[in-house]
């Protein structure tokens, strides 16, 4: 540890750099060793509690809250949770799939117009998501175009509003998580290598093989980044099913928030969080096996 | 092969413009039902500037916009405050990651500094309330819901962001313009100050313009976070939004998105003028 070592050009001793790495690090690592990890742990020790009637914790090692997870007695909470997977996994598809147009849009210009495009890609993200998803309440009335379209189309009663729906929740999540896909992809797309795609042109490559075999493979860091920018959210999102689905479409997110707020039980919200963590983690280590580092800016 | 390329452009631009309504839309109805004469609601009765104006009146008699205005400023004081704290801390420890750490320990840094960038926030928010309820057994009345707890959550998530955008800075800047410093025999203070600040500053500042933005907009970690005295415009609309949203609320609304976009075009000329 003691020898000496360049360090930029300066003689030092290892320990001497370390002491100083130390004291530049401690605060924000201390900040979130007390306010993240441990607290993650008392997570952990809690969803394995029980809670007494009137909602305060009980010091004793029980399971109760996982059976009712997983527990076959328990079908709602199942349902809950196929639900929100399969709803986030739409909502990354339908993303990831008008956010490549859309990024091909903004690369195809000059410098000052990529970054006007961009910049209106940012903006709708400095409003906030409650006012947003309250807006699309507006939109999606029954005296407005889009209600109308779906009643003459048959889907809806004529007079109705779309939302409370899965539609409505879909249109919502899609549109606030839309920004979070195009960005990366932007970026990947960027530094593409377009001679591949003439190559694969010359080739007399389909569209559709051009795309699968030229652009696909080279914008997969940012594919990766766009999926889980917006998979993630749209897991554990609670206030657009709320607001657009009602208490008929919840999610995961919903019955968390519920537990930690009028549900009073704070064990078991402790493990659906776990069991969410655990889905978005283990979506998160395939995602880490192909990138190395979130890139997001 | 040329009609099948402009065919192809064609519908590229059509899937752009689809993508760009779902994001503006909106934004569109907000704008324009803040004009709206009516109180609350969906029905268009004639339009007005009443909502606008109503924001600015006497808080002596209107109750209303004083309460609105309460809600703004905790709003900014909150996104002012967490902003600052996160930037500070976020900076030193993408300054301090940059040590030769041994591998083991600069690979757990990095870990930590992730987590909040990619786990789902409403986990977040419930790791921050066991925090909470462990911290008031031990500190009382410090930690009851409140400003500070929520200035806490916010600080918590926004480190994360700040250190990610300084820290890729850092990466990208490399080391030879600081190795040339100390040859030059620059004292670390002053290389530090000489090099390293001036060259990491946008990035800071980026890193702090997206925490403020960041927090500005959280609904969640302030929803868990916030006491009965801290009311956030995201929480005043979600609690309003069950009677119907309040016309006032498009206002505030509008004027808060005219700002941020106004800031962004201005930034961006102010960081094009300096490169000229």
């Amino acid at each position: 540890m003691t020898e000496p070592t360049v360090w930029y050009g300066q003689l030092t001793t290892r320990r001497r750099l370390l002491a100083r790495g130390s004291l530049l690090i401690v605060g924000g690592v201390s900040w979130l060793s007390v306010f993240l990890l441990l607290p993650s742990l008392a997570l952990l020790v809690v969803s394995f509690l029980k809670r007494d009637a009137d909602g305060a914790l009980l010091w004793e090692l029980s399971f109760e809250s996982f059976e009712r997870i997983f527990g076959s007695a328990s079908g709602e909470n199942a349902r809950i949770l196929i639900r929100s997977i399969v709803l986030a996994l739409v909502v990354t598809t339908a993303s990831v799939m008008l956010a490549y147009p859309m990024a091909f849009f903004i690369a195809r210009g000059s410098r000052s117009r990529r970054f006007f495009w961009l910049a209106l890609i940012i903006v709708p993200l400095c409003t906030n998501l409650v006012i947003r998803t309250f807006s699309w309440k507006l939109l999606l009335s029954a005296q407005l175009l889009p209600a109308k379209l779906a009643a003459w189309l048959g889907w809806i009663d004529p007079g109705r509003d779309v939302y409370p729906s899965w539609t409505a929740v879909t249109i919502g999540l899609v549109a606030a998580s839309l920004p979070f896909a195009v960005v990366p992809l932007y970026t990947s797309i960027d530094r593409l290598d377009w001679s591949l795609v003439e190559a694969a042109q010359d080739l007399y490559a389909s569209r559709l093989r051009i795309f699968l075999a030229a652009i696909l493979p080279q914008t997969l860091p940012g594919l990766s980044v766009a999926v889980l920018l917006t998979y993630v959210p749209a897991m554990s999102v609670f206030v657009v099913s709320d607001m657009l689905g009602g208490a008929k479409h919840w999610l995961i997110g919903n019955l968390i928030q519920h537990q930690f707020g009028p549900g009073r039980n704070i064990p078991y919200g402790a493990a659906l969080s776990l069991v969410l963590i655990v889905l978005t983690l283990g979506g998160v280590s395939l995602y880490r096996r192909n990138g190395r580092s979130v890139e997001i800016l | 092969m040329k009609l099948g390329r402009g065919l192809w452009r064609a519908l590229t631009t059509i899937a752009a413009f689809f993508g760009f309504a779902l994001l503006y839309l909106p934004l569109f109805a907000v704008a324009v039902y803040s004009f709206n004469a009516a109180e609350r609601g969906l029905l268009w009765t004639g339009f007005s500037v009443r909502w606008y104006l109503d924001l600015f009146a006497d808080p002596e008699t209107n109750r209303r916009a004083l309460e609105i205005r309460e809600v703004a400023v905790n709003t900014l004081m909150l996104g002012g405050a967490s902003t600052l704290i996160a930037t500070v801390l976020g900076t030193l420890l993408a300054l301090g990651m940059h040590f030769p750490w041994p591998t083991s320990v600069s690979r757990v840094l990095e870990s930590i500094v992730d987590i909040p960038a990619v786990a789902p926030d409403i986990t977040f928010a419930a790791v921050l309330v066991m925090a909470f309820n462990v911290l008031r057994r031990v500190v009382d009345h410090w930690f009851e819901p409140s400003m500070t707890t929520m200035i806490i959550g916010h600080v918590t998530f926004e480190i994360a962001f700040v250190t990610l955008i300084v820290r890729s800075r850092l990466i990208a800047i490399g080391p030879t313009l600081s190795e040339a410093a100390m040859d030059l025999y620059a004292s670390p203070w002053i290389h530090f100050r000489r090099v390293t600040l001036p060259l990491l500053w946008p990035a800071i500042v980026g890193g702090a313009m997206l925490a403020f933005t960041l927090s500005l907009n959280d609904f969640v970690i302030s929803f868990f976070t916030s006491g009965p005295r801290s009311v956030t415009l995201p929480l005043y609309v979600y609690q309003s939004q069950m009677r119907g949203v309040r016309t006032d609320l498009f206002a505030i609304s509008t004027l808060l998105l005219i700002g941020v976009a106004v800031s962004i075009v201005l930034l961006e000329r102010l960081t094009r003028w300096r490169h000229n």
